[in-house]
């Protein structure tokens, strides 16, 4: 397989989890706009830059009003972060890949580029809004469902699920970097009452907050929730979830190419040292040094995969 | 006026025949709601190309008409064979003008056409292409004008382009109207790139070792004939191939994969000459490989088709190709060629420029209908800026006369309406073989009336049919 269709690959799946991770996000944001008005412009603030749009959103917005954070969010074009750009960014990697898709995965790609551009061409009425990020999300589970019943396993699935992965880990992630400092007081109290509506927003914005009863009952706490985005091993977009995919696919790849790469060995060191170790040391050494360690390492992985699969032309 | 269903006389010809027994019966609002979801069909799939010039880069999609345009079985061997005498021609002429050019010394075709020719390539002096073919893929235009007249209108020796249209037309209509492919009996194409892979893959360069590597070569997803590519190199299971892909190494053009390095074997190229190589052509290229002529002429990888073979696609040398096939095959050609005025010579200039609005006026260099003028089409003020155009740069141009190009009607609201075509046949080329796909792309002029069939500006395009035996 080319270098340039293993990146193509890639990025096509991991610009379609951004695209469904922002719909997550605005759907939180828009949660507590609509509850609590007062702390509204903070909860866009954090989102903007959960999802690091904020310095752009301001070069172009003096205040956070929800129209205009959600149009920034959803539409604005000149955001390269956007949800339409995002999705138009997709389908272009899909077109550049495309002969390694099936039939199947680009249509549904070309059809979720289709279908959004027709959701977004005018701004989102708030009334609209929870349809329209419904539409988003649906389109990018559509084509991760034609890549799983109909994509060969071998290594273009496996750059997809890679993409798909690194993607997700990298949002959770950020969502915990942008609301760590909720997690701070509870510390030296742990089992106290914590903000009921804040957690909310945490496990909605990785929809999570019906799974997490289902496994907590009503012990909500910082650290319950910590371990449950960090550690848990059967939540989906909790971190260790993430690096045990990451983990295979990487497998595959080295015994399918028959060779070492740097990056499964990366991979395999955040699995043990940063993810195999109890929540309560995580929070002990301090958990925002742990989620800066984890984004650059994450970030670093993603680099060495680039490399070690040969998605650019390295100047030699 | 000719009718390819109806003839000149209303009376339903032959070979549509049975296509319009069924037709008849059709409800016709079955027939609308077909043409919405071959439209639908065609956005969903990406059949679309990209407009160059527009601000909002939008893709647009070809119009596409659900009634077939059908030949017969006999009809087609006519056109075939000719197709292929003049293929063959068109090849020999080619290796000559780069290695003796007997033609030329012969006095058959002048030598100014050659010298002045932009498409001629120095470089390509003396070189022997792989399996001794130039033009491995040539898509030649044809136009009808009546029952039994045929002329060909150009032979796009260069990299013709629409063979996607023409098999994804096909795998619509099966798709809308399977029980019409069982009721008439119409000749396949979906073979194309089986044959085309086969046909690349038998002029291997002599440094391959094993199977050969074949790989599509792309401009990229900006370029409007994309999903063309994209579309062939899945057929034929071929590598996709930009130029930032692939460098060379040790002496072969290698593409960068997830392994390092792999050389290939033939390149079916779709960039121009000019772009190919910014060692040996365009400096600033960025589209090509740097040092690939040279691997060429090593023998280290086919091109396809070969650089240079622009030249038979001059619109001035065309007005010889009489000359050429016969000089080449010892007989006359098959296929009529459209009566052609070279404006270089000053006794036809003087004709042309008196005859301007009943004429058409091309580029001898140009394509896809840009710069052109059809005479009879233009206002008057159009023909006086032509006519200035043309008197300042007179070798630059050649005129034919307006032909009266067959219709075949087309669905509209109002029901059947008669269309101007054209018909593109593909045709593949290696060492031990013509292989023409039966049938082609037809185009069609959307416009009531209007003669400019190419899809750029905005013509359609039909399946087309050719009957079994």
């Amino acid at each position: 397989m080319l270098g340039k269709t293993a990146a193509s690959l890639f990025w096509m799946s991991r610009l379609l989890e951004r695209t469904e991770n922002s719909a997550r996000l605005i759907e939180a944001g828009f949660r507590i706009a609509l509850t609590h008005s007062s702390s509204a412009a903070d909860e866009w603030a954090s989102i903007l830059a959960s999802s690091g749009t904020k310095k752009s959103y301001l070069a172009k917005h003096a205040d956070y009003s929800s129209a205009k954070v959600i149009d920034f969010l959803l539409r604005d074009k000149d955001n390269p972060g956007s949800v339409i750009s995002l999705i138009k960014q997709a389908r272009d990697s899909a077109r550049t890949g495309r002969i390694a898709l099936t039939r199947e995965v680009w249509e549904a790609t070309n059809e979720a580029w289709m279908n959004l551009k027709n959701a977004l061409a005018n701004p989102v009425d708030e009334r609209d809004l929870p349809d329209v990020l419904a539409v988003i999300r649906q389109q990018s589970s559509l084509v991760r469902g034609a890549v799983l019943g109909t994509m060969l396993r071998n290594d273009g699935f496996n750059f997809i699920r890679l993409g798909t992965f690194i993607e997700r880990a990298d949002s959770t992630a950020r969502i915990l970097d942008v609301k760590y400092y909720l997690l701070l007081p509870s510390i030296a109290q742990i089992g106290s009452a914590v903000d009921n509506v804040q957690w909310e927003t945490i496990l909605r914005s990785v929809s999570a907050q019906r799974s997490f009863r289902w496994l907590n009952g009503s012990d909500i706490s910082a650290l319950s929730v910590a371990e449950y985005l960090i550690l848990h091993r059967q939540m989906p977009r909790s971190l260790a979830f993430c690096y045990a995919q990451i983990s295979d696919n990487l497998g595959y790849l080295e015994r399918e190419y028959g060779n070492d790469v740097t990056s499964h060995r990366l991979a395999d060191d955040i699995c043990d040292r940063l993810l195999g170790q109890p929540v309560q040391n995580i929070f002990e050494s301090g958990l925002h040094e742990f989620i800066v360690e984890f984004l650059a390492a994450n970030n670093g992985l993603a680099a060495q995969i680039e490399t070690d699969y040969n998605f650019q032309d390295r100047i030699s | 006026m000719f009718d390819e269903m109806l003839g000149s006389d209303d009376v339903v010809r032959e070979p549509y025949a049975d296509y319009k027994n069924w037709l008849d019966q059709e409800d016709v609002r079955r027939l609308h709601r077909k043409t919405e979801d071959a439209e639908a069909f065609f956005r969903k799939t990406g059949i679309t190309f990209n407009v160059y010039g527009q601000d909002e880069a939008d893709e647009r999609l070809i119009p596409f008409d659900v009634i077939p345009r059908i030949l017969s079985a006999r009809e087609w061997r006519k056109l075939s064979r000719g197709i292929e005498q003049r293929v063959k021609a068109i090849n020999a002429f080619l290796y000559d003008i780069y290695h003796r050019q007997e033609i030329l010394r012969a006095g058959r075709v002048p030598v100014e056409l050659i010298a002045n020719n932009i498409a001629f390539l120095p470089q390509m002096i003396g070189v022997n292409p792989p399996g001794g073919i130039y033009t491995h893929i040539i898509g030649t235009d044809i136009v009808r004008t009546g029952p039994g007249e045929f002329y060909v209108l150009e032979d796009n020796a260069r990299t013709p382009s629409g063979v996607s249209y023409m098999l994804e037309n096909r795998e619509t209509m099966l798709h809308m109207f399977p029980e019409l492919f069982a009721k008439i009996g119409v000749q396949e194409v979906s073979r194309y790139p089986n044959n085309l892979r086969r046909s690349l893959a038998a002029c291997a360069p002599p440094k391959c070792q094993g199977k050969p590597v074949v790989a599509v070569l792309t401009p990229g997803i900006h370029n409007s004939a994309y999903f063309e590519h994209s579309f062939l190199a899945d057929q034929m299971g071929a590598e996709l191939v930009e130029g930032h892909d692939l460098k060379i190494v040790d002496g072969r053009v290698a593409m960068r994969t997830t392994q390092g390095y792999t050389a290939i074997d033939v390149i079916y190229r779709r960039i121009d000459d000019d772009y190919l190589d910014p060692l040996n052509f365009l400096p600033n290229s960025m589209l090509g490989v740097p040092g690939i002529m040279d691997v060429y002429r090593s023998g280290g990888i086919t091109i396809a088709n070969a650089p240079g073979t622009g030249i038979a696609d001059d619109k001035a040398l065309y007005s010889y190709m009489p000359d050429i096939i016969e000089f080449y095959t010892g007989q006359k050609p098959l296929l009529e060629n459209v009566p052609t005025w070279r404006c270089s010579e000053k006794d036809q200039l003087e004709y042309v420029l008196e005859h301007l609005s009943e004429l058409v006026v091309k580029e001898v260099h140009g394509s896809g209908g840009y710069g052109m003028l059809v005479g009879p089409a233009a206002s008057k003020k159009e023909v006086e800026e032509f006519r200035a155009k043309l008197i300042g740069n007179a070798s630059n141009y050649i005129a034919q006369p307006t032909l009266a190009l067959s219709t075949v009607p087309i669905f509209t609201e109002k029901g059947l309406s008669p269309r101007h075509v054209d018909l593109r046949p593909f045709v593949l080329v290696s060492p031990d073989r013509i292989d023409i796909t039966p049938g082609g792309l037809t185009r069609v002029a959307m416009t009531e009336g209007s003669l400019v069939v190419n899809s750029s500006q905005g013509g359609g395009t039909k399946d087309t049919w050719v009957l079994e035996e």
